[in-house]
């Protein structure tokens, strides 16, 4: 078992001429477009961008919930076509079954595959042992906070080991002092599992904090706008968010996050004459800041 | 459903025990303090504290509605509505003690409790899954749903006529109605459960490897499950309507032909007790089925 610890990081993600279009009444709404992504296994890749811009349609994309109207994704170059435990999903809206108990939950993957219950039980209660989650596998995630709920939602996305696990805003909803341990307790499960993750957030910090690298997407249609490494060591601390690394990166990717949501709301804005604005953020770029 | 990226990866599977010895990862667990049971007897009351009260009111009202009813009863109140005939409650219970010896009168509640027993578990059984599989298949959804849609406003009493022509006995067409009557409140509500589940559910469910009869068994049907319940109860509620108006007319025995025959007979206290078997039976019938709500749905109890 410690040889699948110790072997060679697995989930390469790769996403090629990429385009997602809905169909809606009013004729096809172009959501992603001509995009290319790609996670090298082991790596922990973020995506921002305004919101409405496409990113989940693309994680969507990615766990195979939705078809390419152009374009592959493949992991390990297997062609995605639909959902697969392989790719384990954390949603933000928690998405545990109300009718399974915290342990049920974590179970479910592990019975879908076959397991036998007494061995399943046993691993779903160390990996709740893990999350320190032990004294409530009995209860069922109704009574459980948002930060339990999530990080019973993670341990179950992990229990099956998938190759990659892709969380969509998954700490959206949590407080800031939640936020932080459920960050922590991420990058802890990542880093021993050695696995790829695709975490899409709309909180700047966060996706830099995290991550190896952060895409930034454009207004819709989304497409990829910026390709940003984050060369911080690792282990990281909190410490590390008052560097003034941080903070370089921090101010550009914000930037572009700014230029991107002002020309979705474009309309709206020049409506109430504040062209002034525009033209004001216009002048940060990326390539000044760093 | 079915792709080549569900297929099973049979080298994963040691891979929460890879997990497993991979170390704690930090975080916070509450503080357990072993409770006493004094302090447990204290936060039972504290807790039912409400619901103590409202059976105290609510014996009360039972009290004042059965004054109510003697006062008006014992000195013939004539105000719109004439009490001059209607039986008191005490000759009402007198009439009670006397049928619960008496076997015919029994039989009367046995045979009603059975044709409620078969019509209503045939609704479920057949009304259930029935709505499971039109919820889950839109062609099934769309040949039967106008069907259903057309039948469902004619109410079971109207179907009497027709049961008696279409069945050969009695009995059977009585159970028929009954069935008629609690099959569709039954079969909506189960395909208005199964609209409402949550599709983020089912997409969490694929993605930990769940196929269609899983996600069927594991998703869909639980998720509904407050709406069957809602559905059983009303259906119950309906049966019972049906039943004793099909006794009414057509029957031969059971407490609704009881009650009718009790009217023919001129026994009045008799007319009362059928009516308030008949509400208690209805009673029964619906606390055993929020009875095994509560078995069935331990997630919902709880709360
Ligand atoms: N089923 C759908 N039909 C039509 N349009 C859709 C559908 N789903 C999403 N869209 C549109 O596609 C665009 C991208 O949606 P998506 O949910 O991927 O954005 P997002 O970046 O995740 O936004 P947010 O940050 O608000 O979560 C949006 O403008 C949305 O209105
Ligand atoms: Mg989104």
């Amino acid at each position: 078992m410690s040889e699948i610890l110790a072997g060679e990081p697995k989930g390469h993600i790769e996403v090629r001429n990429f385009s997602l279009s809905y169909d809606s009444i009013e004729g096809p709404v172009q959501a992603v477009t001509d995009t290319q992504i790609h996670v090298q296994p082991g790596e922990f890749v973020s995506i921002v961008g305004p919101s409405g811009c496409g990113k989940s349609t693309l994680l969507n994309a990615v766990a195979g919930f939705l078809k390419p109207t152009t374009g592959v994704v493949t992991v390990d170059g297997e062609r995605v076509n639909g959902p697969s435990a392989e790719r384990g999903m954390v949603f933000q809206q928690y998405s545990l079954f109300p009718w399974k108990t915290v342990r049920e939950n974590v179970e479910f993957g592990l019975k879908m595959r076959g397991m036998a219950r007494s061995q399943r039980e046993r691993a779903a209660r160390t990996l709740l042992g893990l999350a320190g989650l032990e004294a409530f596998e009995k209860h069922y995630p109704e009574k459980l906070s948002g930060g339990m709920k999530q990080r019973v939602g993670i341990v179950r996305a992990l229990a099956t080991g998938p190759k990659v696990l892709l969380l969509d805003e998954p700490f959206g909803a949590l407080d800031a002092q939640t936020r932080v341990i459920m960050q922590q307790i991420l990058t802890n499960m990542w880093q021993r599992l050695k696995i790829s993750v695709l975490f899409v957030t709309h909180d700047i910090d966060e996706a830099i904090f995290l991550s190896d690298r952060v895409y930034c997407m454009t207004a819709r249609p989304g497409s990829i706008k910026a390709e940003i490494p984050i060369p911080l060591e690792r282990p990281r601390q909190q410490s590390m968010m008052m560097s003034s690394e941080f903070l370089a990166l921090r101010r550009g990717l914000m930037s572009l996050i700014r230029e991107e949501s002002l020309k979705a709301m474009g309309g709206e804005i020049s409506d109430m004459g504040m062209q002034g604005l525009n033209i004001e953020l216009h002048g940060h770029s990326l390539a000044d800041v760093i | 459903m079915s792709s080549p990226a569900l297929a099973r990866h049979p080298e994963d599977n040691n891979v929460p025990a890879a997990i497993a010895e991979a170390g704690p990862v930090p975080a916070v667990t509450p503080p357990v303090a072993p409770p006493t049971f004094g302090t447990i007897a204290l936060r039972w009351y504290r807790l039912n504290q409400g619901r103590l009260r409202a059976t105290a009111v609510g014996i009360i009202s039972l009290l004042a509605f059965l004054l109510v009813w003697h006062l008006l009863t014992t000195y013939r109140v004539v105000f719109f509505v004439r009490f001059t005939n209607v039986p008191s409650p005490l000759a009402v219970y007198a009439s009670f003690t006397k049928a619960i010896h008496d076997p015919k009168f029994l039989m009367h509640v046995v045979l009603s409790c059975r044709r409620i027993f078969i019509g209503f578990s045939l609704a479920a059984i057949v009304g259930v899954p029935l709505g499971l599989v039109m919820g889950r298949f839109k062609l099934v959804h769309e040949i039967v749903f106008p069907v259903a849609e057309v039948l469902r406003p004619i109410p079971a009493i109207a179907w009497v006529p027709m049961a008696i022509m279409l069945w050969p006995t009695n009995e059977q067409s009585i159970v028929f109605i009954t069935f008629l009557g609690s099959f569709f409140p039954i079969l909506v509500n189960t395909l208005h459960g199964m609209s409402l589940v949550d599709p983020v559910l089912v997409r969490a469910a694929q993605c930990l490897g769940a196929r269609e009869r899983s996600i069927f068994r594991e998703v869909y049907f639980p998720a509904s499950l407050p709406h069957i319940f809602t559905g059983l109860t009303v259906g119950m509620g309906v049966a019972w309507v049906s039943l004793i108006a099909a006794e009414m007319i057509s029957g031969q025995y059971g407490i609704g032909y009881f009650t009718w025959e009790a009217y023919s007979l001129v026994q009045y206290a008799d007319i009362a007790l059928g009516m308030i078997a008949i509400g208690v039976l209805g009673l029964g019938s619906s606390v055993l089925i929020r009875g095994a709500g509560h078995l069935v749905m331990p997630w919902r109890s709880t709360r």
